[in-house]
């Protein structure tokens, strides 16, 4: 007896279940759309800071260039504009910027946001105690470089002053030709001294942040979402269309296309390259590929056999990379063939490409096998080589078909060596073991500097070893001259000893892709992947 | 019993520190640091930085202070979310995975208890073939394949059910497809440990003897049978339970949901020291606590252990 109740009781559990089940999902088939001017964006993985002047990561600088406003913006053509900054002059021996801020500018908490206030933020990116490690970005500044190096403890004597509260002056160490376009960057958004003098560290939890973008911050659940609201105290606040920017950190972006395919996202941080077939054929129109200013390059180490003082096998390898192949076959996604060092793209610099690029793979492949024997390796002796890069399936394919490239053309032997990412940069940083090997360079601002000084000899980042006084002397003659096209002029000088020399053999130039819903309108993204969300509607749909 | 608790608490002790130690000494024999990355810094400004998050002093030094600070309950900053301390970070997260987790295994237990009795009482009969051919589907499928699949059907196509997220972290639509996801390999796991310690117990002799003296099928099975055919799954929950409340790293980056699972992987791979400090640490807390509770149970289910 007492087992038929029971079990009577469980199906009446049962049976209330699954309406239960029932309800919830006829609940949520209303979820589906609709909420007016409300961006919600992929954006990669969990900010590590919202503090701009700590931050490292792009996912950080994308919201941090929604929430604050620097001295001035680059545009959506790569341009610079002005930000909270209306005009600028720059002295003639290009050694004093000085800008005039906007009439009536105010923070979001409604306090005027002045002079003192840029004055605060850079002295505060400066100084050891705050741990900027994007610091080095102020170096053009006077005294910047010694603040960060103890030598001068005096933080105040940045050349930085608030010459009244509307006209900020910066005086620099020499002569900077890319210094506005440097600015630009997410590192030189101004904070609120107010805020962090009471809050400390917990100053950008929702509640406690005040900044001067056109949004701020209303909610931030970590691992979760971002949600940033429109600023009525912005100064152009009025042309402003978004209500809300809801930031997700999704780093699986088969997971992120899923959520944008269902409708829970309208822009996505990234696209899964084994998607792209089905993308352009499913969903066409609403993938967004733009050039980033970036290179994805391999590095010889300059220093250890086989590739010390040995130019004719670096360049019967570079020759023998069929880029065309890579980057239509196995990436698919709009990247382009490089050949150069500084990739094509800034205004008013002219990239210099090594000599072969014009000559068909053929012809290429016949000319390196010549080099490839000149350099003393031959079918009976084969060059035996390691190639090691991060892990990733991406990078893989790539080193697969860099390798079967190098055996099918040359005969070379080649090992695949992957290491995790922080063992990789460790190693590739010792110079010893590592042959050959993958590297990366992202842009921190648009202007070729940023590419140049990455190969001087005693810069950290070179792990190519590449050591050429002609080199280091035109990047540093060029970074303390005033007069803008012999600038540029001794930049192009510099890249063709760098394509002469080939410390490294480019592969292919970034691109940034997205897949946008057509009711998105207004989100450019720039050469440098920024975009600005002040600038973004949705359409009716 | 009390006297019991008491001292496998104390026994704990040492335990948790040798796993501190352990763990300390190891994430920092890794290569790389926290602050590595393409962009490498000039020497000065990686000096600030080190000063500024204390790795500038000897090895030994940071060890004592982090023991120091353990102790008065601070975790530390973290270094790869830095507006956020480990404590937080923990505390913040735990309380979803926990909600996940536990909500996944009560399923386990009900679902997978039950059909495992089930296939037990009718083996070699065509229930218990089906059910244990579908339980071992679900335990060759892995997570990884399940998740994705129930979000292309339920989320893509019919779209009853959100892809991901977790909203305001009180809608229930959101939990749906994640706790489904990782209570199926539970369910198929249990089901199997049920049905097998099930079958040798409805051979034994006090079983026998229960059918002999006229009780009622389902009396003997529910009475008696049971709580000796639980004994295996209990074993197995116990230690299982701490790995499944502290979050699944598939199943929270598939969904995006803002548990502590990622924070083990995640904070390796940045040599973010404090974070999986933090993670190994509470972690191991949660393991003694569930091989003591495991004890306390096996106590309560088993007479033969209790009176020892």
């Amino acid at each position: 007896m007492r087992g038929k109740i029971s079990m009577l009781r469980t199906r009446a559990a049962f049976g209330l279940g699954m309406a239960f089940a029932l309800l919830t999902m006829t609940s949520s088939l209303a979820l589906a759309q609709d909420a007016g001017q409300v961006l919600r964006l992929g954006n990669g993985s969990e900010p590590q800071t919202l503090d701009p002047q700590i931050s490292e990561n792009v996912q950080d600088s994308n919201i941090e260039r929604d929430l604050y406003e620097g001295l001035v913006l680059i545009d959506k053509d790569g341009k610079v504009a002005p930000g909270q900054a209306e005009s600028w002059t720059i002295s003639p021996d290009g050694l004093t910027y000085t800008f005039k801020l906007r009439a009536g500018l105010k923070w979001s908490d409604g306090t005027p946001l002045t002079s003192e206030d840029f004055v605060y933020s850079w002295q505060r990116a400066i100084d050891p105690a705050t741990g900027s490690k994007y610091s080095f970005l102020y170096y053009p500044i006077k005294n910047a470089e010694d603040i960060a190096n103890a030598v001068n403890k005096d933080v105040k004597s940045l050349g930085v002053r608030a010459v009244d509260p509307q006209t900020f002056e910066v005086t620099l160490k020499a002569p900077t030709g890319y210094f506005i376009r440097l600015i630009a960057h997410a590192r030189f958004l101004p904070v609120n001294k107010a805020v962090i003098a009471k809050y400390g560290n917990q100053f950008t939890r929702a509640g406690n942040l005040v900044t001067n973008g056109a949004f701020m911050l209303k909610d931030w659940t970590p691992q979760s979402r971002i949600v940033v609201v429109k600023n009525p105290n912005y100064w152009d606040a009025a042309n402003v269309k978004l209500s809300e920017v809801d930031y997700f950190p999704i780093e699986n972006q088969n997971e992120e296309l899923k959520r944008y395919r269902a409708g829970e996202l309208d822009v996505t941080n990234d696209v899964p390259a084994d998607q792209v077939d089905f993308i352009r054929k499913d969903l066409p129109g609403e993938l967004k590929i733009v050039p980033y200013l970036g290179s994805y390059y391999m590095g010889f180490n300059l220093t250890q056999p086989p590739f010390k003082d040995n130019l004719k096998l670096r360049e019967a390898l570079s020759l023998v990379i069929d880029r065309e192949a890579i980057v239509t076959k196995i990436l698919k996604t709009g990247e382009q063939p490089a050949y150069s060092w500084v990739p094509p793209g800034i205004a008013g610099y002219q990239s210099q490409m090594v000599d072969w690029k014009d000559l068909s793979m053929p012809e290429r492949i016949a000319k390196a096998k010549e080099l490839y024997k000149e350099a003393g390796y031959g079918p009976d002796k084969p060059l035996n080589l390691e190639i090691m890069y991060n892990t990733s399936e991406n990078h893989k394919k790539v080193m697969i078909a860099l390798a079967s490239m190098m055996k099918q053309a040359l005969g070379v032997n080649v090992t695949l060596i992957n290491q995790e990412f922080k063992v990789f940069l460790e190693t590739r940083k010792e110079k010893k073991v590592t042959q050959l090997f993958r590297a990366g360079w992202i842009a921190d601002y648009a202007d070729p500097n940023t590419f140049a000084e990455l190969l001087q000899s005693e810069v950290p980042l070179n792990d190519m070893g590449y050591d050429n006084p002609e080199y280091d002397k035109l990047v540093k003659t060029a970074a303390v001259t005033v007069d803008p096209q012999q600038r540029i002029q001794m930049l192009q000088d510099a890249e063709k000893l760098v394509v002469r020399d080939l410390p490294m053999m480019p592969i292919y130039d970034y691109v940034n892709k997205r897949m946008v819903k057509p009711y998105v309108v207004g989100f450019d993204q720039n050469i440098l992947g920024y975009f600005y969300s002040k600038n973004v509607s949705i359409a009716k749909h | 019993m009390f006297s019991f608790v008491a001292k496998r608490l104390l026994g704990a002790v040492p335990t948790l520190f040798v796993i501190i130690t352990i763990a300390f000494f190891m994430i920092r024999l890794a290569p790389g640091g926290p602050f590595d990355s393409e962009r490498a810094v000039p020497a000065e400004i990686q000096e600030n930085l080190n000063r500024v998050y204390h790795l500038d002093q000897p090895l030994i030094g940071q060890y004592w202070l982090y023991l120091k600070s353990v102790l008065e309950g601070n975790f530390g900053p973290s270094f790869s979310y830095k507006d956020y301390s480990v404590t937080e970070l923990i505390w913040d997260g735990f309380p979803v995975s926990m909600e996940l987790g536990l909500t996944a295994v009560f399923l386990a237990v009900i679902i997978g208890g039950g059909l495992g009795s089930l296939a037990a009482l009718k083996q070699n009969r065509t229930a218990d073939y089906t059910i244990m051919t579908a339980a071992m589907t679900g335990i060759t499928i892995p997570n990884f394949v399940m998740a994705p699949l129930l979000t292309l059907v339920l989320g893509v196509y019919l779209r009853v059910l959100p892809v991901g997220g977790w909203g305001n972290g009180h809608e229930l639509k959101y939990k749906i497809l994640p706790v489904v996801a990782l209570a199926l390999p539970q369910i198929a796991y249990v089901s199997r440990l049920t049905r097998g310690s099930m079958v040798e117990v409805l051979r034994s002799n006090f079983i026998r003897t229960a059918r002999a003296k006229g009780l009622s099928e389902w009396l003997t099975v529910t009475r008696h049978a049971a709580r000796a055919a639980f004994l295996p799954v209990v074993s197995y929950l116990g230690p299982a339970c701490a790995g499944i409340i502290t979050g699944s790293v598939v199943i929270e980056q598939i969904f995006s949901i803002p548990g502590i699972g990622r924070y083990f992987i995640q904070g390796a791979l940045n040599r973010d020291y404090t974070l999986v400090m933090g993670v190994v640490i509470f972690y191991g807390v949660l393991i003694i606590l569930f091989n003591l509770l495991v004890d306390v149970l096996y106590g309560v289910l088993d007479p033969k252990l209790a009176h020892r």
